[in-house]
């Protein structure tokens, strides 16, 4: 099986420097566009690829680019990586950036290439000091080495890369909240359209791409397009990280090829779980998606079937419910993390979702009453898509509707009982 | 236009608009917070959510934020679906779940646009039965109140104050439910605009501050709409009074000149008419007692004003007073009440608006330019709504980019965020930084000859004339200003009588007429000291200055004029001393009133009716706010009318003189042709009926003066205009020029105000109020000589003494509120590093001026920025009065 974003990773030792990821085949990709194809190429065989965005809206990333104007005369523009990953019970980029950073950045020279840009920036997480470091030394290295600054191995084409790191907001997850912090304002989303392709950082046309998104491009330069797709054995291209935390023997993070079936994924990666629990539901790409419970174990994990099953793919990083952990409690928490990481833009989300937060530790407390689910209903309702400015309501609400749909008895039980059955 | 469907019912709407403003427009009650219609769209607050249909099949539809959607062709819209509606109120009760219940006490009850928002969607019961956030306020100055745990975040604040504005002391801290409107710590909030926070904001974190010192609700207000008396450009405000006191300034729309903001010198500057400093009763010096009786006075002025008269008239009174003067004076014996050299440069403004050359533009004209030339203005204190136009016409101009990716105007965070720090052409010459410099382009900081200068090269440049220039800076500059405004197709030329430099003013005109001959049409406007002085001006007289020094002189009429503030007390006294008897009519006393034979009280804006004429020409009205329970405040030009009656020996009699005035203003003096048209006439009527002063609502009329007799007494009359001191009277919308305050059922906030335009956002039903008097017919060419620019040189030692305009200080009226004068500066005088350097003084020290005779102490200003061989000292700020500047000093530093 093949594991290309993985492959040059290994626990023992510590990350390729330039010299040894060159010897393993790196930067062939920067070599192979920067000097035989068109920008218009490239985004060609990355459509093609199908390669959809890893950051979990699973958006056809060549088709992203290609909203990028091409001019004729040279135009500010901007790459930059998003990996300000801070989604809970998501931590696949982080793999990849302490694992193989030049990877990363073999990425983004070929992408920002694609779409012309010049200027490149890797906004990462606050807390992921390591990754920082790593990164930070990778750049320089490739700056030493002529892969950066100017005149590309001699191709003309040039690329400045600066590493920003974040204050730790998970609202800067949202690609145009990062530009906005970026650019030194506050966290707070832009209204689209406009679009970042057309009006992204500092106004310019603007390309943001999840870490692990990049990390797979390379590898489409190199082997074909053909050839991505033929990693998947789902219906969307190219293999996967996939993750599990939870109570299971255990969790992890593996590169498998898309499509994986879920059960397949627990009981032989994660080695299934733990004694004494057993399996209720996960959410299958973080925080913000809905849960999944038995019925759904055979779904493969890719976009199409897991969206069929009436969750999303999300970052493919999937929290495991056991039936020795309250419903409850598990969603408080994650609305809990959701109010507090509103970035208090728009109505709904800054002042709905602290609300439901509360009316959970209220059922969660044993203070609730029968009218609090009916309010909850509301919220997961009202804070749909579209209702607010951007998608942060929305995903905090998916494991709550979700959570009401499958585990209604449980919340029920709580405000019967005024207490906590798992108490 | 477009065809939209509303509920299913045919609508043609303007294109270009978003659906909010659509529906407001149509007059569809729909809510909304964070969209204000000068500040454009955000999609923040989520409260004008409509239900957006595919097409005319499609039954489901989707939720959308109105503001942010754009007005399209056969576009299915619904209002009044029940899910757009059940989520309007939701957004309410989220609101709710944090906002205290203090209506029945906050500030902003009943005129609150959350309150009008909230019975608008139906939200009734809360269901959110856990602690409310609680916040700290501030302290934010003597203007403005905090009280954060009302705020509902909608963010209108800081992009007003931030965005709009151009303050940088305001901002929005934290994040989540936590979000915090205010201040990096406790303080003045310095903006000049900081008042209009009151009034952008839709609830009552930000009230008035003078207000709550005597605070009234508005429903509890008699109001009238009236003019703001503090600077040339002529905002037009609403005042309201209880009890005989003047509550509250608040921005009157007019969408020609202030729109929806006015300044804070013009806001919180009214307090001068509850002054203790008011004269209450006609004064007759050496009699006992010196109070005296309207008999007494006639009686008296009988034997004085059969005499010679001469009458000195005044920049801020109204154009009726002032002509009544002069009726009463005659023609050859009414002077201006301005300085000679202010009338020289006010006399040579008005002949380049007569000249018919160049278009004077409005307020809004000015947001509409895009290249902007100032010449020896420091905007933000000398007419700082006219600095926040050019605000906006930098940003307008830039955002104009934003077409080219389709960005529709409303759409203002996109815009912002798509143009960044991107300005449109601004040029700035002055002779220290100002407030707008961060917004410049091109910034020189010139002496006001070389700001002159510099004005000739360019319109020499223009024309392609050989430039016989010694200065190299000056030349190179020149060009570059050159080439950059050949791009422009709206330039405008401000330039104004700040610096008292009367080659600034020709210089700025000649850049117009080289510009004109360019094919552009130019804009070209002046800024004037006081809110009447272009209608002084326009009287045809002389300066005071220049009254013939005879012993034959009986009597001198002052009106509403402190001459010692503007030639100094030994000239002042020379004058009252050349004469028998000299009447002084003012609303408050002053060093002129003590010396005054005869002191009259009359109204001050609030008490009287009149009209006044701002920088650009426009003939105004403001309406008599309130009837003085003291009968002896009344209009100047009243008593001016009864006095003209004891001296033509006829009895007086107690017409309805104003209309009269005008007619007869205009029939003697044919320039003023329009004035008469400003306002309706005082017999103008709707349906029969007068426009109330007061609401519906006003209350305790009955109980008002119950302690003085329990019966109501009959309300005051106004036989000089078509407003009644009642509540009783026509419902609907008046006439543009006659609106009291806004207020639609349903809308008690200033919001109401979209009941009253056109279109959202756009003019007035019925127009914009106000009368330009430059009609724009060609008379003369204009071309100034500069030959000027070889002589005037001062003398080693010697310094020109400029004056520097404060928003905060230098206007007598607002001088007297006690919240302006905590941001009046201290005396300063500001000199160039390099003099600093050669005086041997540093920052804080004191400075000893010599200038006109008189001696001053003065904290130095170290100016890394100013040129050499300048000065430059507050304008007219409490202790620096008379100066008569600009003028040749002289510096010492005492400690050597």
């Amino acid at each position: 099986m093949e594991r290309p974003l993985t492959q040059n990773i290994s626990a023992d030792r510590p990350p390729f420097n330039l010299k040894d990821y060159v010897a393993h085949g790196g930067y062939r990709s920067v070599e192979k566009a920067l000097k035989s194809m068109t920008p218009q190429e490239i985004t060609k065989t990355v459509q093609d690829s199908d390669l959809k965005g890893r950051g979990g809206a699973g958006f056809n990333t060549g088709m992203k680019w290609s909203f990028v104007q091409m001019t004729e005369t040279p135009q500010d523009k901007y790459l930059v990586a998003n990996a300000d990953e801070m989604e809970p019970g998501t931590f696949k980029d982080r793999l990849l950036l302490e694992g193989d950073p030049h990877q990363l950045i073999e990425g983004m020279i070929v992408s920002a290439f694609a779409i012309q840009a010049n200027k490149s920036y890797v906004f990462l997480r606050w807390a992921y000091k390591k990754a920082a470091r790593i990164i930070k030394q990778a750049i320089d290295e490739a700056y030493e080495a002529g892969y950066l600054g100017k005149n590309i191995l001699g191709t003309g084409y040039d690329l400045e890369m600066y590493l920003h790191t974040g204050v730790g907001r998970y609202m800067c997850g949202e690609e145009t909240a990062l530009l906005n912090a970026l650019e030194g304002k506050r966290a707070t989303p832009r209204a689209k359209p406009p679009f970042p392709q057309i009006s992204g950082l500092f106004g310019k046309p603007t390309i943001v791409n999840n870490v692990e998104t990049l990390c797979n491009v390379p590898h489409i330069i190199n082997n074909g397009s053909d050839w991505f797709k033929s990693l998947s054995i789902g219906s969307d291209s190219g293999t996967k990280l996939y993750g599990i935390s939870g109570h299971v023997n255990k969790p992890g993070i593996w590169e498998l090829p898309m499509g994986t079936p879920i059960r397949e994924l627990i009981d032989k990666h994660a080695g299934g779980m733990k004694n004494g629990y057993r399996f209720r539901g996960l959410l299958p790409g973080g925080a913000s998606t809905d849960f999944l419970v038995e019925e759904h174990l055979d779904v493969a994990m890719d976009y199409k079937s897991i969206a069929l099953a009436g969750s999303r793919m999300g970052t493919g990083t999937m929290i495991i419910l056991d039936d020795k952990t309250c419903p409850v409690g598990f969603v408080h928490n994650l609305e809990h993390f959701f109010a507090q990481e509103s970035c208090g833009w728009c109505t709904p989300c800054r002042e709905g979702l602290p609300w439901t937060e509360k009316i959970l530790l209220s059922i969660e407390s044993g203070n609730g009453r029968s009218e609090d689910l009916d309010l909850l209903e509301m919220h997961a309702d009202f804070l749909g898509p579209g209702n607010t400015f951007c998608a942060l309501a929305p995903g905090a609400m998916e494991p709550l509707q979700s959570g009401l749909k499958y585990f209604r008895e449980d919340f029920e039980k709580h405000i019967e009982l005024k207490k906590c059955p798992w108490r | 236009m477009a065809k939209i469907y509303i509920d299913k019912k045919p609508f043609e709407v303007a294109a270009g608009k978003n659906l909010l403003e659509a529906c407001l427009t149509l007059g569809i009650n729909l809510p909304y917070f964070c969209w204000h219609p000068a500040m454009g769209s955000v999609g923040a607050c989520r409260q004008c959510a409509v239900k957006l249909f595919k097409d005319d099949q499609d039954d489901k539809g989707r939720l959308v934020m109105s503001c942010m959607e754009s007005v399209k062709d056969d576009l299915y819209l619904s209002v009044m679906d029940p899910q757009a509606k059940a989520f309007r109120a939701q957004i309410i009760e989220w609101l709710m779940t944090n906002h205290p219940h203090d209506c029945a006490v906050c500030d902003e009850g009943g005129s609150c646009h959350l309150q009008d928002m909230t019975v608008m969607t139906g939200h009734t019961y809360r269901r959110f039965n856990y602690q409310k956030r609680t916040y700290k306020n501030q302290y934010l100055g003597p203007f403005i109140n905090h009280e954060m745990n009302r705020c509902i975040q909608c963010y209108r604040c800081v992009r007003f104050y931030k965005d709009y504005a151009g303050g940088d002391d305001l901002d929005v801290f934290a994040a989540h439910d936590d979000i915090y409107f205010g201040r990096a710590q406790d303080g003045i909030l310095e903006n000049e605009f900081s008042g209009n926070l009151a009034e952008v904001c839709p609830t009552g974190v930000f009230t008035d501050k003078t207000l709550k010192q005597h605070y009234t609700r508005k429903w509890d207000m008699t109001m009238a709409p009236s003019i703001c008396q503090h600077c040339s450009v002529g905002c037009n405000i609403i005042a309201g009074e209880r009890y005989g006191e003047l509550r509250q300034i608040t921005s009157r729309y007019n969408g020609d000149v202030n729109g929806y903001f006015i300044c804070d010198r013009g806001r919180f500057g009214y307090e001068f008419v509850n002054s203790i400093n008011r004269i209450q009763v006609p004064l007759i010096r050496g009699k006992v007692p010196e109070a005296s009786k309207k008999t007494e006075l006639y009686d008296h002025l009988q034997n004085i004003l059969t005499g010679k008269l001469i009458g000195i008239g005044s920049p801020r009174a109204s154009l009726e007073s002032n002509f009544a003067l002069r009726k009463l004076v005659g023609k050859e014996n009414f002077y201006q009440g301005v300085s000679k050299s202010q009338a020289k440069l006010t006399g040579v403004i008005l002949d380049i608006y007569n000249s018919g050359q160049f278009h004077i533009p409005s307020v809004k004209d000015i947001e509409e330019s895009d290249f902007i030339l100032i010449l020896g203005e420091d905007l933000t204190n000398s007419a700082p709504r006219l600095a926040l136009a050019v605000r906006q016409a930098v940003i307008k101009t830039a955002m104009e980019e934003g077409k080219s990716i389709h960005l529709p105007d409303w759409h203002s965070a996109a815009l912002r965020e798509y143009i960044q720090e991107d300005k449109g052409e601004l040029q700035i010459f002055y002779p220290i930084k100002t407030k707008l410099d961060g917004i410049a382009s091109t910034i020189e900081y010139l002496s006001p000859d070389d700001i002159a200068r510099l004005g000739f090269y360019i319109a020499a440049n223009l024309k392609g004339e050989t430039v016989q220039a010694d200065n190299q800076k000056l030349t190179e500059i020149s060009k570059d200003i050159c080439e950059l405004v050949k791009k422009a197709k709206k330039p405008l030329i401000i330039s104004g009588c700040s610096l008292g430099n009367e080659n600034i003013i020709k210089a700025a005109a000649n850049i117009a007429s080289s510009l004109k001959s360019k094919t552009v049409n130019p804009r070209l406007c002046f800024v004037v000291p006081e809110c009447n002085s272009i209608g002084m001006a326009m009287m045809e007289a002389k300066s005071f200055e220049e009254i013939s020094d005879d012993n034959s002189l009986d009597t001198l009429l002052i009106l509403e004029n402190d001459l010692e503030r503007i030639s100094g007390k030994n000239d002042s006294d020379k004058l009252y001393s050349s004469f028998k008897n000299v009447i002084a009519i003012d609303p408050l006393h002053h060093s002129g009133t003590q010396k005054a034979s005869v002191v009259i009280p009359c109204g001050t804006f609030a008490e009287a009716d009149g009209t006044i004429i701002n920088y650009e020409g426009r003939a105004q009205n403001f309406l008599q706010v309130f009837m003085p329970k003291n009968e002896f405040i009344r209009e100047s030009w009243r008593w001016l009318d009864d006095f003209r009656q004891i001296k033509e020996g006829t009895s007086i009699d107690e017409l309805n003189e104003k209309d009269n005035l005008l007619e007869e203003l205009v029939s003697e003096m044919p320039q003023f042709k329009g004035v008469e048209n400003s306002s309706p006439d005082s017999d103008f009527r709707i349906e029969g009926q007068k426009i109330p002063r007061e609401p519906h609502r006003y209350s305790g009329r009955t109980a008002i003066q119950a302690n003085i007799d329990v019966s109501e007494p009959k309300p005051p009359e106004d036989i000089d205009t078509p407003l009644s001191f009642t509540m009783e009277g026509y419902k609907g919308i008046p006439p543009s020029p006659l609106i009291p305050f806004f207020w639609s059922p349903g809308w008690n906030s200033v919001q109401s105000i979209n009941k009253y335009q056109i279109e959202v956002g756009g003019a007035l039903h019925g127009g914009n109020p106000g009368k330009r008097l430059f009609n724009g017919i060609q008379s003369h060419e204009i071309k100034y000589d500069s030959s000027f620019l070889e002589t005037h040189k001062l003398k080693e030692d010697e310094f020109e003494i400029i004056p520097l305009p404060h928003i905060f200080g230098s206007e007598e009226l607002s001088n007297y509120s006690e919240a302006i004068q905590q941001r009046i500066p201290d005396p300063y005088i500001a000199i160039s590093k390099m003099d600093a350097e050669q005086l041997n003084i540093s920052e804080g020290e004191n400075l000893s001026l010599q200038v006109n005779e008189s001696q001053y102490q003065l904290k130095t200003i170290v100016k890394d920025e100013m040129p050499a061989g300048i000065a430059g000292i507050p304008l007219n700020i409490p202790g620096l009065q008379g100066l008569k500047l600009p003028a040749t000093g002289t510096l010492k530093n005492e400690k050597q």
